[in-house]
């Protein structure tokens, strides 16, 4: 790789300044996927600001919910006993996610910010509008087993690879950022976005901005979420559909629901309207098979991954039997 | 008291196991020698046609270069001046020549070596080279071009017919079907390379990832036109090759060609993606299969067809349609083997080659009529075992297949198995019971042992062989002390030095044949020369009858008759004792059929929606003759049975064929299995001694340990689910 420079920061502030004064650097947490980009020669930035030391690791619970901080370790999160306590789906989708030593080494920012694992995008000799915009989709009609189904445009159908966060779009979390002009709060849901005609963005935060920590609400869904992965293989390795489905239930009625698909879209996938078409229906079979249906409105696939278009909906029904103790 | 773990048939654990554990052994990439630079190589980026120009400035001034080598600069080859590469050391030296020409074969192909200072720097500077093609239209893809298949020049596969040509079509119950191997690559842990060191103009020293230092030396000594005693290879440790390392690749020679133009020694470690394109692959294959039989199950023919990749400049066959021809008694047999010429590297074997492939298209065409019939599978192979092999018509040296199903059936728990497809779930899966047939050919190939037995009452044996994983060390000490009746810790084997006697590669399943055959009988010259310097109490008995324990030999009826094996030395004035044994097959290979068996059983989960298939439970059963180390054979067994989880399931290398480049060259996306993939299994031997094979009675099993494992798992899904899926790898999309 390119030779380049090292700094460490210590604090968010002295982060941020670092960035300001070179904005071709990047910031480096865990360092999971960043230093495979760079080895593969996808980025090559002169500088990297190593931010893995700023004191942004507690996780604490605070009035009406929990502020994880940016720089919490993925396996630090998913065996925290609040956590688990109050939002176990987070932690079955973190513990699905990469292998233990990656979930030792990658942040909760930093899982936030990894790059679609298309291999177009991997490939600098490859076309890939995300990668180098103007050269072209690669992946639209070529090996295009992974990718999405819903949100794609005519420039980029690659998928966000995490599971961590689709069990956070799912629980109303939010992302707090710091940047030169001080502190804001982004949904979740609005935190990745669609390519559309700019897929080399993957998301909404600023150029001159650090997550500095994820908060979720309190929520209801203590007892009926499960995060459901189907893979190639039984771990380590990204969804081919992933789904976090969460329902408050009172007896079998469902008072509430909260419900994202992974691996389908260029961002974790909300369902929102399904969650609201849930309410105040009985739990059953048909129930969640209505559900799955209508989730799967507007879907459209390639040539390699129209399995989806029918392993997604199963996949919903699956987790949700699963969240509400359908199934053994 | 003889320990009985370290004489033949033990659970003796690893001689080196403590090296590898505490990372004392080294392997090829950790050798360090003064003065040493580092080569990356320039991947060409196109996938045929002729390099235009070659831009190196920006890399030969980047900091840290010494040389920037291509076919503009690189000093000329010896032999590729004027022999044609593919003929040089009987196939086994590069195909393409490094740096000869102009011309791209494959995309990835080499077209330039960066040496610099550190690896860094080379790895860097690779990147700042470019080339400008002349580009020409390229073919990767299998399946659009089946129809240019040619057959191939090697004999053993030209088209084979007995009895009458497709007589399964007159059959009253027939299967006709295709099956499809996708490309996959062997992807040991060790990445590929070489650390070349030229000590004078014709003199050169090599640490390499290789599966037989002596086939390396001689494709170096033929490469460059030099002694072969001038060229020393050492690679006593191997980090997994699964038959990568069967030959010398191209990359390995412009290596050498790098290190004689720097006048420096030069390492070579090739990347991960680069493991995919430049160091051979198991071919992508289609198959197709014809079957037919009477109601009772008699088999009535069997065709086999099969096309596969190969690439477009040198020729690779393996034996895919070679069981078909003798692992069944049917009267009408016939196979075509095409190979279909490609825009790619050349294929390797890959464990288990050829066979492994077609067991896949056989096994599962089998089990698809055992359904047809309404028979049991086990059934319907043992109405068709053949009591001899019925292509040569040779009695077999010893076949316990048979047993083998038995066994397995047992261990499996067979009589639980659904009769109907799709008809029995489990915690809300379906399960399916599945099992096949493999085999392979139980070689020996001639080998040479030096045994020296030194005044301390220590045995030294060296013979040049290799050890890619399966624990040769070992059961070659094992064999030592049961011949010698020493204790284990006594004797020491070391390989992997052209210095040692010659040795075979480690390919085929031959190594315990071959190898230990050697050691045993040089220790069994040893013991003759020990009792002739003995004196003439034990002289007048037969040698063979006396008894060799604790380091003595004594008579079998005079236990205070003994004499210790250092006395003898000493009473001879003998610093040591020592012996050079060449062993090789005789003409047992021409009275009898030599084969291998291996059967295995699984049981599987499949969800029922999303398609998820889990093995819950394996059983690998092995007719290999003698098993000379418990321990380290069922080791070898669980290691082919996880490698056949990952054909059947997970293992698939795909090419984008409009740019003609891999599009999955990681291991994050392909994908071979994880412990969690990995049920309980079972490993069972037959363990009965080959009566002719080798003093030992010991067969191969490296190969058999994965065939027959992904049709095993193919038929269980079969089973469970209804649903025949005839192409690899089984992933949930093709069970939904």
């Amino acid at each position: 790789m390119k030779a380049f420079q090292y700094v460490r920061a210590n604090t968010a502030k002295s982060a941020l300044e670092a960035l300001a004064k070179d904005p071709s650097a990047q910031f480096i947490a865990g360092g999971t996927n960043l230093v495979d980009l760079m080895k593969r020669g996808v980025t090559a930035p002169d500088k990297l600001i190593d931010i893995s030391r700023l004191p942004l690791n507690k996780i604490e619970k605070v009035a009406n919910g929990v502020r994880i901080g940016a720089m919490s370790l993925n396996s630090q999160v998913a065996d925290d006993k609040l956590i688990l306590e109050k939002w176990p789906l987070l932690a079955q989708a973190l513990n699905a996610g990469a292998s233990a030593q990656l979930r030792n080494k990658a942040t909760v920012g930093g899982n936030m910010l990894q790059r679609t694992r298309c291999g177009y995008f991997y490939d600098t000799e490859m076309p890939c509008n995300k990668r180098q915009p103007g050269t072209g989709c690669g992946a639209k009609e070529g090996y295009n087993r992974m990718h999405a189904i819903f949100g794609t445009s005519e420039h980029c159908i690659a998928v966000h690879p995490s599971d961590m966060c689709v069990a956070l779009v799912a629980l109303d979390a939010a992302v707090v950022v710091q940047g030169p002009k001080g502190e804001r709060t982004i949904p979740f849901t609005e935190f990745h976005r669609l390519p559309g005609d700019r897929p080399e963005k993957d998301n909404t935060l600023g150029k001159d901005e650090l997550i500095v920590a994820v908060t979720l609400p309190d929520s209801p869904y203590t007892q009926h979420a499960h995060y459901l992965k189907v893979r190639d293989r039984a771990s380590y390795a990204f969804a081919l559909v992933s789904v976090a489905a969460a329902l408050e239930l009172e007896g079998k009625t469902i008072k509430s629901a909260r419900l994202a698909m992974g691996g389908v879209a260029h961002k974790p996938w909300r369902l929102q309207e399904v969650e609201k078409a849930l309410v105040g229906k009985t739990v059953s079979e048909a129930t969640f098979q209505q559900a799955a249906q209508q989730a799967m409105a507007g879907a459209r696939a390639f040539e390699y991954n129209a399995f989806k278009l029918k392993l997604a909906p199963n996949t919903i029904v699956e987790a949700l039997k699963m969240a509400a103790g359908l199934t053994a | 008291m003889k320990n009985k773990d370290e004489r033949i048939g033990g659970r003796m654990s690893r001689v080196d196991a403590q090296l590898k554990v505490t990372g004392a052994a080294k392997y090829f990439a950790e050798f360090e020698v003064p003065n040493l630079v580092y080569g990356v190589l320039v991947p060409s980026t196109i996938t045929k046609g002729t390099i235009k120009s070659l831009d190196t400035k920006k890399a030969e001034s980047a900091p840290g270069v010494l040389a920037v080598l291509s076919y503009l600069n690189a000093p000329k080859t010896p032999a590729y001046q004027t022999d044609e590469p593919s003929k040089t050391s009987s196939g086994r030296g590069p195909g393409m020549k490094a740096f000869h020409d102009n011309k791209v074969y494959f995309n990835g192909q080499p077209i330039a070596m960066v040496v610099a200072n550190t690896f860094e720097r080379a790895t860097y500077a690779a990147s700042l080279v470019t080339a400008q093609y002349e580009k020409s239209s390229h073919q990767t893809e299998l399946k659009s071009n089946l129809d240019k298949g040619i057959t191939p020049k090697s004999k053993s596969l030209q088209d084979y017919q007995r009895g009458k040509k497709d007589a399964y079509q007159t059959a009253p119950v027939k299967i006709e079907a295709e099956y499809i191997q996708p490309t996959e690559v062997h992807n040991p842990m060790e990445l590929h390379g070489i650390l070349a060191q030229w000590e004078g103009p014709d003199k050169i020293t090599v640490y390499a990832k290789t599966q037989g230092v002596k086939m390396t030396q001689q494709v170096i000594a033929d490469t460059f036109k030099i002694p072969k005693e001038n060229v020393s290879v050492h690679s006593q440790f191997v980090g997994g090759a699964f038959g990568m390392s069967l030959r010398v690749w191209p990359h390995e020679i412009a290596t050498i060609l790098a290190a004689q133009k720097v006048q420096r020694p030069v390492k070579l470690v090739i990347t991960r993606d680069q493991m995919f394109t430049i160091a051979g692959y198991r071919p992508h294959t289609h198959q197709k299969v014809g079957i037919g039989a009477n109601k009772d199950g008699k088999f009535v023919g069997i065709s086999h067809w099969a096309n596969v990749q190969n690439s477009n400049y040198e020729e690779f066959t393996e034996a895919t349609v070679g069981m078909t021809r003798f692992l069944y008694r049917s009267p009408n047999v016939n196979t075509t083997y095409r190979v279909v010429p490609l825009d790619i590297c050349t294929p390797i074997p890959m464990r288990g080659p050829g066979e492994a492939t077609g067991a896949f298209a056989l096994e599962s065409a089998i089990d698809e009529l055992s359904y047809a019939l309404n028979m049991d599978p086990i059934d319907l192979r043992m109405k068709n075992y053949p009591e001899k092999d019925p292509e040569q018509d040779l009695p077999w040296s010893s076949n316990h297949v048979r047993e083998a199903y038995q066994l397995g059936a047992d261990k499996i728990g067979w009589s639980n198995r659904p009769k109907e497809p799709r008809s029995k779930k489990e915690n809300g899966m379906w399960i399916g019971y599945g099992m096949a047939t493999g085999t392979f050919g139980a070689h020996r190939r001639e080998a040479t042992a030096r045994a020296q037995l030194k005044a301390d009452g220590t045995l030294l044996i060296q013979s040049a062989a290799s050890d890619i994983g399966p624990g040769t060390g070992t059961a070659m000490v094992q064999i030592a002390a049961e011949v010698m009746g020493m204790p284990a810790d006594q004797i020491k084997f070391e390989l992997g030095e052209t210095a040692f006697p010659y040795a075979p590669i480690q390919g085929g399943s031959a190594t315990v044949a071959s190898v230990g055959s050697a050691v045993h009988e040089a220790c069994m010259a040893l013991r003759q020369q020990l009792v002739e310097l003995s004196g003439n109490a034990l002289k007048k008995a037969k040698v063979d009858t006396l008894v060799y324990e604790e380091g003595r030999v004594r008579s079998p009826t005079d236990r205070s008759a003994s004499i210790a094996y250092t006395e003898i030395l000493k009473r001879n004035n003998l610093p040591m004792l020592e012996v050079t044994k060449e062993a090789k097959p005789g003409e047992e290979g021409k009275k009898f059929a030599m084969y291998s068996f291996s059967v295995h059983f699984v049981k599987v989960h499949v969800h029922p929606t999303t398609g998820v298939v889990r093995v819950k439970h394996a059983v690998a059963v092995a007719d290999a003759g003698t098993i000379v180390n418990h321990k380290t054979a069922s080791s070898q067994m669980m290691g082919g049975a996880v490698g056949g989880i990952g054909m059947a399931l997970q293992e698939e290398a795909v090419i984008d064929h409009r740019y003609g480049r891999y599009i999955n060259n990681d291991l994050a996306n392909y994908h071979v299995p994880v412990n969690a993939d990995i049920p309980d299994i079972d490993v069972l031997f037959v363990d009965k001694k080959d009566p002719y094979i080798n003093p030992m009675g010991a067969k191969g099993l490296g190969e058999i340990a994965i065939i027959g494992m992904a049709p095993a798992i193919a038929n269980a899904v079969y089973n469970a689910t209804g649903k025949r899926i005839r192409e690899l790898p089984i992933t949930p999309d093709k069970l939904i």
